[in-house]
């Protein structure tokens, strides 16, 4: 299967890491991955931010490196992007009455699928040992973030793949199902709201005693990675790409160089 | 000479206890610093949220009651007009007295012109989520009438002049020593020897109440639902207060939203099973009490209601936000809304606060209303609440259409663009094509560098300072995705490409092989 990687723009410019690990997940499956370089952001920003006029011309950047470039299927290893791809692009455009626009962006959105949905779904892995070679010795915590629960109905395709990493040690997490408070904008425009939120759900994941705490979302691990590091915990984020890519042979470089990190080495 | 083609004046905006004094940052930072109150919200929403999921689990059908909750609402806001006239013929038919307000002060007026009628100068009252929207009690005591609550948590409300925190659990901010501190203050006659326990609480309200039934002439009420095809009224309670209210004195006001219709007596049926799971988590409320009309020699001979526009009608002409008028008053919503359990009910500045308020409240007073325009920012839209919604509001979708409301209302407007505006603007510059994403993203040695060598961000300036605020940001990486790509496929052989090789623009349609061209 020829399958177009959308990086999403914080992963292709903060954690590039994300997105070789996915790159390597389906190529160990046999697929071949394009990189539609049009490609730039989902522009979930500036719609959630109430910047429509500003957002048109981010997603109709998008919907053109998608619909004109080659491939089966899309994924991206953000489940916020997605659901950004799928339902705010033709909403988008249908508010700007752009009936064009519209309709090429829900056949891109119709092809576009979240990691998880994509491996679990489309390509049948049930069994990220056997299927990927997935190895990684460490106590780890899960957190689903809001869209992939909400909008995309991930369910439990995420941590299903990850129960079956070889030598892995999840550890359930409290109150898993709640917000960490991100919001993109929203944590700099009601930043002690976002703060306190945050505040609980590093709380939650330092109480099961896990090296770290991985999801589907990079946007949300930054936000968590980042207050777990300003309260000097040892407990850091790992997207879960970086996990099911992590084999034996080539483990997955837990303390990356841009990972938030206090440097203390895991076991 | 010009015609006059009889086109109506747009709809006006409400008015009363639906505006903020501050906005929500501000006041919710002042709410954030109560670690009792935090306490409190935080222990009362996780009870009744796990209670409401336990007794929704029930139901094998408890989606396509959703569905059917929110198509009968639809059809009531498509054709509500001819359904609030099928309602006055029926309710006028059997005995009772229609009233039309067009905002808060009209009702006030109206209100207090039939309890002066009666001679009367006190009330009792049910918990009314509309009556506190028009700020009904203050101005029939400036009109020299007393209003007494008579729902337990109200009660604790009123006697400690403060606001209700949530629409369900008006004292949900309060714990029981808290309580029993303000009987103990406020009411009169109250036991020296009160404890703190919550049945010996109960049973001073009770006496306390008992009192005010049985001398009261006149009693004011809201109304959960008004079904058009018999004039009927209906409330939803749990403790008997409003049962009293009803039945015992000589007349009886109410005052409810147009918006509560529902067009049959069946339709009923679909929201007497959402409501109470819903709310109170109960797969049924103690107690529901309908009226039609009056009655001779049984229950109150004056019958009246006052049906409130106070904005709806402005809420219904905004077609992506009419949906917020298909709220039950259930406060599930707030129940699992992230933001409210951290914040309480005060933060939100209105009657109505959670995620419903934070799109209701500027759907009825207008988005330009300063008070009102930071509500619709106050949810990282994680999307609970429409989960949550027994009749499916779409709260999520409806803050993002207001945020973009307020944003294009303060277009040209500003003489000097906020940091957002101008961050947004150059974003999207930067984010609309893959090449200039890519030049932005050779910048990143420089954040690197800014990061030192611990390689976190620890302070950032302007509109950022809010995420450096309590979390660090890790220093970027030496190199993007995309550049590692292109490399890899230039070194593997595939396609070469230079920073400089021209891309796939919205406007055009590039060659198949652009796809691949590394830049």
């Amino acid at each position: 299967m020829r399958i177009a990687l959308f990086a999403t723009c914080i992963v292709d410019a903060m954690y590039p890491a994300t997105a070789k690990a996915t790159v390597r997940i389906l190529e160990r499956l046999g697929h071949e991955v394009v990189f539609p370089s049009g490609q730039a952001c989902c522009g979930q920003m500036h719609v959630n931010s109430g910047y429509l006029k500003e957002a048109v011309p981010v997603i109709a950047n998008h919907v053109a490196a998608f619909d004109t470039a080659d491939y089966d299927v899309a994924v991206a290893p953000s489940g916020s992007c997605v659901a950004s791809v799928k339902h705010q692009h033709p909403m988008v455009a249908r508010a700007c009455g752009d009936a064009a626009l519209e309709a090429r962006a829900t056949a891109v959105g119709t092809k576009t699928y979240e990691l998880s949905e994509l491996l679990v779904d489309v390509l049948g892995v049930t069994d990220a040992g056997a299927q990927l070679g997935s190895y990684f010795p460490h106590r780890v915590t899960y957190h689903p973030s809001c869209h992939g629960m909400r909008l995309l109905r991930l369910g439990d395709r995420q941590s299903r793949l990850l129960r079956t990493v070889q030598g892995i040690d999840l550890a359930e997490l409290p109150e898993q199902d709640q917000c960490c408070g991100f919001g993109g904008t929203f944590s700099m425009k009601n930043a002690d709201v976002s703060s306190a939120m945050l505040q609980d759900k590093a709380a939650n994941i330092e109480s099961t005693g896990a090296e770290l705490c991985t999801g589907g979302d990079a946007s949300c691990l930054m936000h968590i990675g980042g207050g777990l590091s300003r309260q000097g915990s040892s407990t850091t984020t790992l997207h879960l790409a970086e996990i099911l890519a992590s084999t034996m042979e080539e483990p997955a470089s837990v303390i990356g160089e841009v990972r938030v990190s206090t440097g203390k080495a895991l076991r | 000479m010009t015609t006059f083609l009889g086109m109506p004046a747009l709809p006006a905006f409400g008015s009363g206890n639906l505006f903020a004094g501050e906005s929500f940052p501000t006041a919710a930072h002042r709410e954030l610093g109560n670690a009792q109150l935090r306490a409190n919200l935080g222990h009362a929403t996780h009870t009744i949220r796990d209670k409401r999921q336990a007794v929704v689990a029930e139901l094998p059908d408890w989606e396509q009651l959703r569905d059917a909750g929110s198509a009968i609402k639809q059809a009531v806001m498509a054709r509500l007009p001819e359904l609030l006239e099928e309602f006055e013929t029926n309710f006028t038919a059997r005995g009772g007295v229609i009233h039309w307000a067009r905002d808060a002060r009209e009702a006030n007026e109206i209100v207090a012109g039939l309890v002066r009628d009666t001679g009367e100068t006190e009330v009792v009252k049910i918990k009314s989520m509309a009556t506190q929207e028009i700020g009904l009690n203050e101005y029939l005591e400036e009109q020299g009438i007393g209003a007494f609550e008579t729902d337990l948590a109200e009660l604790i409300v009123q006697l400690d002049h403060d606001k209700p925190s949530h629409i369900l659990v008006p004292a949900i901010h309060k714990n029981r020593t808290e309580i029993r501190d303000i009987f103990l203050r406020e009411m009169p006659g109250a036991d020296p020897a009160l404890t703190d326990d919550p049945s010996v609480l109960a049973m001073a309200a009770r006496e306390h109440l008992r009192r005010k039934f049985l001398t009261a002439k006149v009693a004011v009420s809201g109304a959960n639902f008004a079904l058009a095809d018999s004039g009927t009224l209906a409330v939803v309670e749990s403790e008997g207060n409003g049962r009293m209210c009803l039945t015992l004195p000589e007349t009886l006001i109410t005052v409810m939203g147009i918006e509560k219709l529902l067009p049959t007596w069946q339709d009923l049926e679909v929201f007497m099973q959402l409501l109470p799971r819903s709310s109170t988590g109960e797969r049924m409320n103690p107690y529901t009490s309908l009226w039609t009309g009056v009655t001779e020699g049984d229950g109150p001979q004056n019958v009246h209601l006052v049906l409130l526009d106070n904005g709806r009608s402005a809420a219904l002409a905004d077609e992506m936000g009419r949906s917020a008028l298909h709220c039950i008053r259930c406060s599930a919503c707030m129940n699992v809304c992230p933001v409210y359990e951290r914040t309480g009910g005060h933060a939100y500045g209105s009657t109505y606060p959670g995620p419903i308020g934070a799109i209701l409240s500027p759907l009825l007073t207008g988005i330009e209303a300063e008070e009102n325009n930071s509500l619709p920012y106050a949810s990282s839209l994680c999307g609970a609440c429409y989960d949550a919604c027994p009749v499916k509001i779409n709260i999520p979708d409806i803050l993002v259409h207001l945020r973009s409301v307020d944003v294009d209302s303060k277009r040209g407007k500003k003489k000097v663009p906020s940091q957002m505006d101008v961050g947004m603007k150059a974003a999207s510059w930067a984010l609309s094509s893959g090449k200039r994403l890519g030049l932005v993203e050779k910048g990143l040695p420089l954040g690197r560098l800014a990061a030192g060598p611990d390689r976190k961000i620890t302070k950032l300036p302007g509109i950022a300072a809010g995420w450096t605020q309590s979390r660090d940001i890790p220093a970027p990486p030496a190199q993007s995705f995309r550049d590692w790509w292109a490399k890899e496929h230039r070194n593997a052989g595939g396609a070469p490409g230079t920073p400089g090789t021209p891309e796939a623009g919205p406007s055009r349609t590039p060659s198949p092989d652009t796809k691949e061209t590394p830049q």
